[in-house]
């Protein structure tokens, strides 16, 4: 897959990032390099293999329908970037 | 030329159970901001849910119910985007193994049957509530992670009315499987629409969606208003443009909603933190015997053993809490028949006038069967009952004490009733004297004047035949 820079700014624009061109080139690089590598399970022969979406044979972990306590609000709130009373903050969504 | 309005819906349903989907906190509706929050559904790094199995099992009932095939393996998908309703900055929802597929509801509308199928059924988490204001967006996580039911029709709908119809039959189905309480004004019921219009015969035309339906009306009106603007929009040579739009009610019409450049690119991936999910056919075959009676075989069933009439049936099963009143005041009583009456007539007259909903109705059944007992034994007449039914439904007073206090049980007294149909005779000599004249409009009035001596307790059949007796009986005849 070719990487350009229109990708860049879809990709920038998707993980709302800002890259500098600097990060650009390099970022350009690694991609290239990380889905090259990836490119090589191409070459792999997967016919008679079912799709797995996870690297472990368990199915079904399962808690029970029971309500346990939250956390307490103060404590949370304070892991947030913003708060406000009760409420989590963040920079205005709408107009 | 006319033009063919293709719709599909989508309905999210909020599951009651009592925890959330991937951790321990409470999913009821409401609390104290923030309060019902932990790392699981607030997103900190590091935290790993866990499916709650109940989840699991109501999304399968709802499935069965609707003729779905449930997969004997599903999974996890992440639906990734970037807005603060959800902490994660994905929702865990299930795109390519969805737990139900292929299902059907039979529905009635404009007098016409009408199967609509179902494309799937698939679990996911509810997002938390914005609230904005000039200083910014604030977030309350409550909602976060309350479990949620995706049913996805195929475009099989024609009109506003059997959305509508569907929606009910739908909103019943959850309400008997006890798996969604269907509140829209809390959101536990949510609908989005896709609709189109095409020419007949010709390919499927550009559709939208509209979202914020918070009633079953509003969801009909915004049909019919869609379909408008875009035959208009057509016919006038423009173009529908594929986008989203909010229906506002209070003002009729539907807004776009500004699209981002973008089209939304959600990268869906299998979400690594959760296993996939195998229901054997043992625990299926579990759930299925597990499923309560629906709502049409009540119906089918009232109709059968209890001889009432397709209206009543209908009535008396549009919503859970009714059909177990009805049941228990039937069965306690042991007059059916008398406690449909009571229950369509009565009880119903006086819901609407106090707007009460079903929900909320909590009148006791072993005083309806009570007053059942009284009205089918002819102890009471047509005022004394509707008085006793509204004092039990709007002050659970007992009725055996009501009907006592206020003196309301008929007069079978033979000697009373002669006696005051004797003195309504002797007091109206010109009324005796116009029946025997072959006027009957005078008996009448002679029964009116004996109750009204009777104070409106008397039996109108044992007054009749003391009136009639005392007029063959008297002399000028
Ligand atoms: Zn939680």
């Amino acid at each position: 897959m070719r990487i350009d820079g229109a990708l860049i700014a879809y990709l920038e624009d998707l993980s709302c990032l800002t890259l500098s061109e600097e990060e650009k080139t390099r970022l350009t690089g690694d991609l290239e390099k990380i889905l090259g590598n990836m490119a090589r399970l191409d070459g792999l022969d997967t016919e008679n293999i079912p799709e797995r979406s996870h690297p472990f044979d368990h199915v079904n972990a399962f808690r029970e329908d029971e309500v346990r306590p939250s956390l307490d609000r103060a404590l949370i709130l304070k892991n947030a970037p913003g708060s406000g009373g009760e409420m989590f903050a963040a920079p205005k969504t709408v107009q | 030329m006319t033009w063919e309005t293709v719709i599909g819906l989508e309905v999210h349903a909020e599951l009651s159970t009592k925890s959330k989907i991937f951790c321990g906190c409470s999913g009821e509706f409401g609390g104290e901001p923030n309060s019902r929050v932990c790392p699981v559904c607030a997103g900190f790094p590091g935290a790993l849910p866990k499916l709650n199995r109940a989840v699991v099992e109501y999304a399968a009932r709802v499935g069965l119910a609707l003729g779905c095939t449930v997969a004997p393996r599903c999974k996890f998908d992440r639906k990734n985007y970037f807005y603060p309703d959800l902490p994660k900055a994905y929702q865990v929802s299930q795109l390519y193994l969805p737990i139900c597929q292929g299902g059907r509801l039979e529905i009635e509308a404009d007098g016409q049957k009408k199967s609509i199928g179902i494309r799937e059924i698939h679990m996911e988490e509810d997002a938390g509530k914005l609230v904005h204001d000039a200083d910014g967006t604030f977030m309350d996580f409550n909602r976060c992670g309350v479990p949620l039911i995706e049913i996805v029709t195929l475009p099989d709908f024609r009109s506003g009315g059997e959305v509508m119809a569907f929606l009910e039959r739908l909103r019943e189905i959850l309400l008997y499987l006890g798996v969604c309480d269907c509140k829209m004004q809390e959101g536990s019921l949510r609908v989005d629409v896709n609709l189109s219009v095409c020419r007949p015969g010709e390919g499927l035309g550009v559709r939208t969606e509209m979202k914020n339906l918070n009633s079953f009306k509003a969801a009909g009106r915004a049909v019919e208003y869609e379909r408008r603007r875009q035959i208009e929009l057509l016919e006038s040579g423009g173009a529908v443009v594929q986008e989203t739009r909010r229906w506002d009610d209070d003002a009729g019409e539907s807004f776009g909603m500004r699209s981002k450049e973008n089209a939304q690119d959600y990268r869906y991936f299998p979400e690594p933190d959760l296993l996939p999910v195998e229901l054997d056919e043992a625990r299926l075959a579990g759930i299925r015997q597990s499923l309560p009676e629906l709502a049409h075989q009540k119906r089918a069933r009232y109709r059968r053993d209890y001889a009432l009439s397709e209206a009543e049936a209908a009535v008396l099963t549009g919503h859970k809490r009714i059909s177990d009143l009805f049941e228990s005041v039937a069965r306690l009583s042991g007059e059916p028949a008398e406690a449909a009456r009571l229950i369509t007539g009565e009880i119903m007259r006086l819901m609407n006038l106090t707007d009460t909903q079903p929900e909320n109705l909590s009148v006791d059944a072993g005083k309806l069967s009570a007053l059942v007992a009284f009205v089918s034994s002819g102890k009471i007449n047509r005022g004394a009952y509707k008085e006793t039914a509204e004092a039990v439904f709007l002050r659970g007073v007992d009725p055996e004490t009501y009907i006592a206090e206020k003196g309301l049980l008929m007069l079978t007294d033979g000697g009373a009733v002669a006696e005051a149909v004797k003195a309504a005779v002797e007091d109206n000599p010109d009324a005796a004297r116009d029946y025997l004249a072959g006027k009957d409009k005078a008996f009448g009035f002679l029964v009116g004047q004996a109750m009204k001596k009777l104070g409106g307790n008397g039996s109108p059949d044992m007054v009749r035949e003391h009136l009639r007796k005392c007029l063959t009986n008297t002399p000028n005849r």
